[in-house]
Formats: structure tokens, C-alpha cells, sequence
């Protein structure tokens, strides 16, 4: 069929075994509609336990200040804001497979593009949790909105990188939820048709809005998928953009400057798609969907992660060679001092960070490493924790020791309800994860079976077949004698 | 709108499916929708559909952000309330930049999906009537909607040759009401068939 033609022939098949479209309903509907295992419950109360704590941490903080943090007066951003770039960092890479590689035609999405966009507006809700807590006196945090107020009305200030944070902030974890929820609906509507259990009629009926799959309904949505991804792709470069000019535009050194944005873009897909990997990992294994979040969706993903952690590993070479070269002392002094010297406090961070996100993802140069489960969810780990540091490493390492030797700060240590706090969020992030893996389907249905005739292994065969024959033809008809 | 009554068929193939609807069309029935359960490229041009005029209602919703955030932050910060932050002057528009930008896709992309729902009848509470539920499933289901002029028996006959399987007379409801899908639910006072 012409329809089938343009697949690469490189590429491998992106749904493996010989399904056809009702095998692929039954196939990811299982897991919503069986019963939880023992594995999800373990899981589930573990990330409730983490809430909890986090809701202590975060009760304490509320009650007796911002004081029950370790922050000071030169280190008044400490692990908070640290834990909110990671996480809106973590975010990005829900956005880049969902709306950039749509854009770009990668059929290879549709595998891990539904779960990846719960990840992203997962993390950003967690990240949100950071500056809004952060303000200390949190019942007066709508003061951040431009509401006609008694005070004047006095006008928040537009001109503040803080402000078009909590623009772009906002706007990203709206954007994100309507692109992730118009995705749903088709795939809702198929678990409603499907319902047996009363109250599962009821969910779907009310969560599918009225689905049909009419002609008409599916032509404008899919003008609405490309066009908010095309929305969404210059809308997550600003965002990390804007988070980053939080610092670029400040004048303390090791903040000031000009390589920020690109450099904070880059880290975060990189971060982002690590994340990806340890959830779907876990994911296509405890829910069985190994067809369909394949070694060739594993093996992409690496391949972004070794290109972006190699940016990422330019950036830094980049701003340490400009600290240098540019003779600006403070500059250099908060790089030769603070960073690069082992020897120095912090000094343990900057070489953490630069082994695990630029040393480590270099073995993905390998196919081998590539196509290694194990090696992959360790790497996936260890990015993590790198690209942890490395917002850890910019914000600390900056600012504990600025221009005023007699104000240098003791070395920080965060407090347990800062520990707490992050610890919260991860119970708030992986609760969600469970509950959508439970009541959702994590793979895109439709969007599968779309891809279905074109990358399927079943009809990749065949295609293959069919071309191999009409090249003998083709040759035969045409060969000289 | 109303009880109609509709000649349904259940297409298994794209390859069948196409042919099927051209030769439908062709010979003069009212094709009512092809439900299918993911987007079938082509198939709303087969159809005769016009293009979706979204985008643009999307490119409209974003320029009214990006007016909305010049205007209020003009007129707030240059205008009702000045401040002089470092010397710069109060219209200080690169540093505005952003959050026009923000704007500008947060008025697109909201304004769009609830363009999208109000044409496409989407919201919560609201159901329809679906001719088969296999049509988000597996299969592509064709409805052609009877009208006085029509000869049951020979419809059916013509879309059972055309390919297509289980073929049925049904009595639908074409549009929406509020209800629960858990539910048999009346519309106006009368009792809509069951799915």
C-alpha cells in the first residue's frame, strides 16, 4: 500500500510482535483495567510517605519561618531554588518528544510521548512547590499577580526576571496540561466503550468529554496538535530561557552570563530525558510494554542524551575558558576558587557534576551501551544526580563567597525540613506518576495505532518484502543484456 | 437535534475503506460521518471536508495576548504608576519581551482548545450517541443517513459490496445532550435508544 512507504528502512520496527489495532487496545489497556499489583501498592504508600513528610517539612517552614532553613545572608538560594530549576529542568524533555520531535515528524514518539508529558507537568507542579513556599509569608503569595490593589495600585514589577518566571512558569504547566489532556480524550473515549464497571463508565463517560472519533473532530484535532506544538516548542526554550536569565542577569560572578540560556536549555532535555528513561524503564517493565517502548526507543533516547550532555559539557568549558580570558578577577576568582579547586569547600560539587554529566553519558557512544538496560537506568540515575549538582554548584558555589571577604559565608548544609521538602516532592511526583499509570493509559493509543501500518514489525516485514521484490523487477526489466 | 435514522457499516481496512467512501459518495448517498479510532489521514478530503480553520482562530487568540500584555504593562508601568528602575526609561520595552511572549501562547493555546470543544461539542457531562463502540477500537464505522428518498434495502446491499460488514439500520440522536454514560438517559422528554 502507498500508504506505508516512507518509513526508513533503517529504522527499526517501533511496535514489535504482530499486532494489529485491537491487540494494541488490549494490549495497554490492561494495566488500567486490572486490578493494582503488589508492586504498585508498595510503591504508591512509599511516595505517600514521602508526601507526608514533605507536608511536615513544609508545615514547619510555614510556621516558624524560612528560618528552619540553613540559608544565610550571602546564601539566601540554597537547595530550594536549586530543586526548582532541576525539576522544571526534568520537565523540558516531556515537551521536546511531545510537541519539537512532532514537529519533526519522529515517529518514534508515540511510544513514549504520553508518559513523558505527565512527567513534565508532574515536575513542574513539583517545582512550583520551591519559590511559592520560598516567599515565607505564602498567604500573601497572589501579591506575585497584576491585580488592581488597595496599594496604589501598585504594579508588580514587569521588568523582573522573577516576574516572567512565574509568567512563563504558569504558562508552561497550562499549555502542557491542555496539550497532554487533548491527547487524552480519544484514548479515554476508547477505555469508556470499553468499560464494564459502572463507576469506570461514569470516570471515562465524564473524563472523555463526549468522544466520538468523528472525521471532522479528528481533522481539527490534529490542526490543534500542531499547532500547539508549535506553540510549545518556542515556549519551552523560553522557559528554561527566562529561568536561566534568573541568574544571567544578576551581577554576581558565576551568574553573570551571556551563555546561560542555550547552556540551561541544553541541561535541561538532558536532565529531562534521564528522567524519561528511569520512569519508562520501570514502566514498560512492571506494566509488560516491552513491545512498545522498545530497545530502538531506549537506544533514541540515549542518543539525545549523549548529544545534549555533550552540550551541556561545552557550556561548561565554554564559561570557564571566558572566566579566564575575560580578566574579569571576581569572575575568575569564583571559578578558580570556588569551583575548579578541590581543594576549596564546594570544591567536591564541581567535579561531581562535571563526572556524571559530562564524563559518564559519553559511553553511550557505544550501541552496545546504548542497548543495555542496566547501564541505561544507571546512567539515567547518575545524570540526575550530576545535573543536580550542577544547578547546586551555580547557585552555591556563587554566592558563598561574593565580594566582602568578611561576609563569607560558613558552609551550608541543608536542614532536615529542607531535605524534607525535597523529599516531598518526590512523594507528590511519583504519586501522581502511580495514580495516572493506574487510571490512564501511558502509552498514546491512537497515536500507536496511527504508526501502526507504517512502523510495525508485522507490516515493516512486508514492506521490506514488497520493496526487495519490485527492485528484482526493477532490475530485471532494466538490465542490460 | 433530532432522531435520524442511519445505515451503519463496519469497514476492518484503510485500503477498503477508502474506495468504499468515494464509491459512496459517488453514487449519491449522504455519507452522515466515518468514526474512526485514530486520526486517517486523507479521509476527511475524501469526505469533502474543508480545511479546519483553527489556526487561525489560534494566530487571532495570540495576538490579543500579545496586545493585552504591551498595553496593561505600557499603560501600568509608563503610565499609572511610574518607578524608575536604575535610570531606564519607564517604556522599557525589550524587558517586556518575555512575558508578551508568554502571553501570546497562553491566550493561543487556551483560546484554541475551547474553540476546539465548543465546535466539536466537548465538555464534561456531555454525551452523544455512537453507532458502534468498536469504532474507537478497531474499526472504522461509516453512517449514512437515511433520508425519504432513500431505498433501505439497496443502501445496504451497495455498502455491503462496497466492503463493508455488520451492516445495520439504526435510529440515532445527532447531537449532544447532558448525561452520564453509566446511565440510559432522556432527552427532551424522549427515550434515546440504547447503545
Amino acid at each position: 500500500m502507498s500508504l506505508n512507504r516512507y518509513e526508513s528502512q533503517v529504522r527499526g520496527p517501533l511496535v514489535e510482535g504482530s499486532k494489529d489495532y485491537h491487540q494494541i487496545t488490549e494490549d495497554i489497556c490492561r494495566p488500567v483495567e486490572a486490578t493494582p499489583s503488589k508492586l504498585w501498592w508498595i510503591g504508591f504508600i512509599i511516595s505517600i510517605g514521602l508526601l507526608i513528610f514533605g507536608v511536615v517539612s513544609v508545615t514547619m517552614e510555614v510556621m516558624y519561618g524560612t528560618g528552619q532553613w540553613n540559608l544565610n545572608k550571602t546564601i539566601g538560594w540554597g537547595w530550594d531554588i536549586t530543586n526548582f530549576v532541576w525539576w522544571v529542568g526534568i520537565g523540558h524533555a516531556g515537551t521536546l518528544i511531545s510537541a519539537i520531535l512532532l514537529l519533526f515528524r519522529q515517529g518514534w514518539r508515540t511510544g513514549v510521548n504520553r508518559a513523558a508529558e505527565a512527567m513534565t507537568i508532574f515536575a513542574v507542579m513539583c517545582a512550583g512547590q520551591f519559590p511559592i513556599w520560598h516567599m515565607g509569608r505564602v498567604w500573601n503569595a497572589f501579591f506575585v499577580m497584576p491585580y488592581p490593589n488597595t496599594r496604589g495600585p501598585l504594579w508588580v514589577n514587569f521588568n523582573s526576571p522573577l516576574l516572567w518566571d512565574v509568567f512563563a512558569i504558569s504558562t508552561y504547566f497550562t499549555v502542557s496540561l491542555l496539550f497532554w489532556y487533548c491527547g487524552l480524550l480519544p484514548d479515554l473515549a476508547t477505555l469508556r466503550d470499553r468499560a464494564k464497571l459502572k463507576w469506570r463508565k461514569l470516570f471515562y463517560g465524564v473524563a472523555s468529554f463526549g468522544w466520538t472519533g468523528s472525521t471532522k473532530h479528528w481533522q481539527r484535532h490534529e490542526a490543534l496538535s500542531l499547532v500547539l506544538a508549535g506553540l510549545s516548542t518556542p515556549l519551552v526554550l523560553s522557559v528554561h530561557t527566562i529561568v536561566s536569565f534568573d541568574f544571567a542577569t544578576s551581577v554576581i560572578p558565576g551568574w553573570h552570563t551571556t551563555i546561560f540560556p542555550p547552556y540551561f536549555v541544553a541541561g535541561a532535555v538532558f536532565s529531562g530525558f534521564a528522567m524519561v528513561q528511569t520512569l519508562l524503564l520501570i514502566t514498560r517493565k512492571v506494566l509488560g510494554l516491552e513491545e512498545y517502548i522498545t530497545m530502538e526507543h531506549i537506544d533514541v533516547m540515549n542518543k539525545v542524551i549523549v548529544l545534549t550532555g555533550s552540550i551541556v559539557g561545552i557550556a561548561y568549558l565554554t564559561e570557564l575558558f571566558i572566566a579566564w580570558y575575560s580578566h574579569v578577577e571576581y569572575e575568575w576568582f569564583a571559578f578558580r576558587e570556588n569551583r575548579v579547586n578541590l581543594s576549596s569547600p564546594y570544591g567536591w560539587s564541581y567535579y561531581l557534576m562535571m563526572g556524571c554529566n559530562v564524563l559518564s553519558p559519553q559511553i553511550f557512544w557505544f550501541k552496545k551501551m546504548r542497548r543495555n538496560l542496566l547501564v541505561t537506568f544507571f546512567m539515567s540515575i547518575l545524570v540526575n544526580i550530576g545535573m543536580w549538582f550542577e544547578r547546586f554548584v551555580i547557585i552555591v558555589t556563587s554566592i558563598y563567597r561574593d565580594y566582602l571577604p568578611s561576609s563569607w559565608s560558613t558552609y551550608y548544609t541543608p536542614t532536615i525540613w529542607e531535605i524534607g521538602f525535597y523529599m516531598g516532592t518526590f512523594g507528590l511526583f511519583f504519586t501522581c506518576y502511580f495514580l495516572f499509570s493506574k487510571f490512564f493509559p501511558v502509552i498514546a493509543i491512537a497515536e500507536i495505532k496511527h504508526i501502526l501500518k507504517r512502523s510495525g514489525d508485522n507490516f515493516k516485514e512486508q514492506m521490506d518484502k514488497d520493496e526487495n521484490e519490485s527492485l528484482e523487477a526493477f532490475e530485471h526489466a532494466n538490465a542490460h543484456h | 437535534m433530532a432522531i435520524k435514522k442511519f445505515i451503519t457499516g463496519n469497514f476492518y481496512e484503510e485500503a477498503v475503506l477508502f474506495p468504499a467512501v468515494k464509491k459512496v459518495r459517488r453514487a449519491g448517498y449522504k455519507v452522515h460521518d466515518v468514526y474512526t479510532p485514530f486520526p486517517i489521514h486523507g479521509l476527511d478530503k475524501e469526505l469533502g471536508m474543508k480545511d479546519t480553520d483553527l489556526h487561525i482562530a489560534g494566530f487571532i487568540y495570540g495576538i490579543t495576548g500579545t496586545t493585552t500584555a504591551i498595553s496593561f504593562i505600557g499603560w501600568a508601568l509608563a503610565r499609572d504608576w511610574q518607578i524608575n528602575f536604575g535610570g531606564k526609561p519607564f517604556f522599557s520595552l525589550p524587558a517586556w519581551i518575555p512575558i508578551m511572549f508568554e502571553l501570546t501562547v497562553l491566550f493561543s493555546a487556551v483560546g484554541m482548545v475551547l474553540t476546539f470543544c465548543w465546535l466539536c461539542q466537548l465538555a464534561p457531562f456531555v454525551k452523544k450517541d455512537h453507532f458502534n463502540p468498536r469504532s474507537t477500537d478497531d474499526t472504522f464505522v461509516m453512517a449514512i443517513e437515511c433520508t425519504d428518498k432513500t431505498n433501505e434495502a439497496e443502501a445496504i446491499a451497495f455498502l455491503k459490496e462496497a466492503g463493508a460488514q455488520d451492516v445495520q439500520i439504526q435510529s440515532r440522536e445527532t447531537g449532544w445532550w447532558f448525561g452520564r454514560y453509566d446511565r440510559e438517559t432522556v432527552r427532551f422528554g424522549k427515550k434515546v435508544a440504547a447503545v
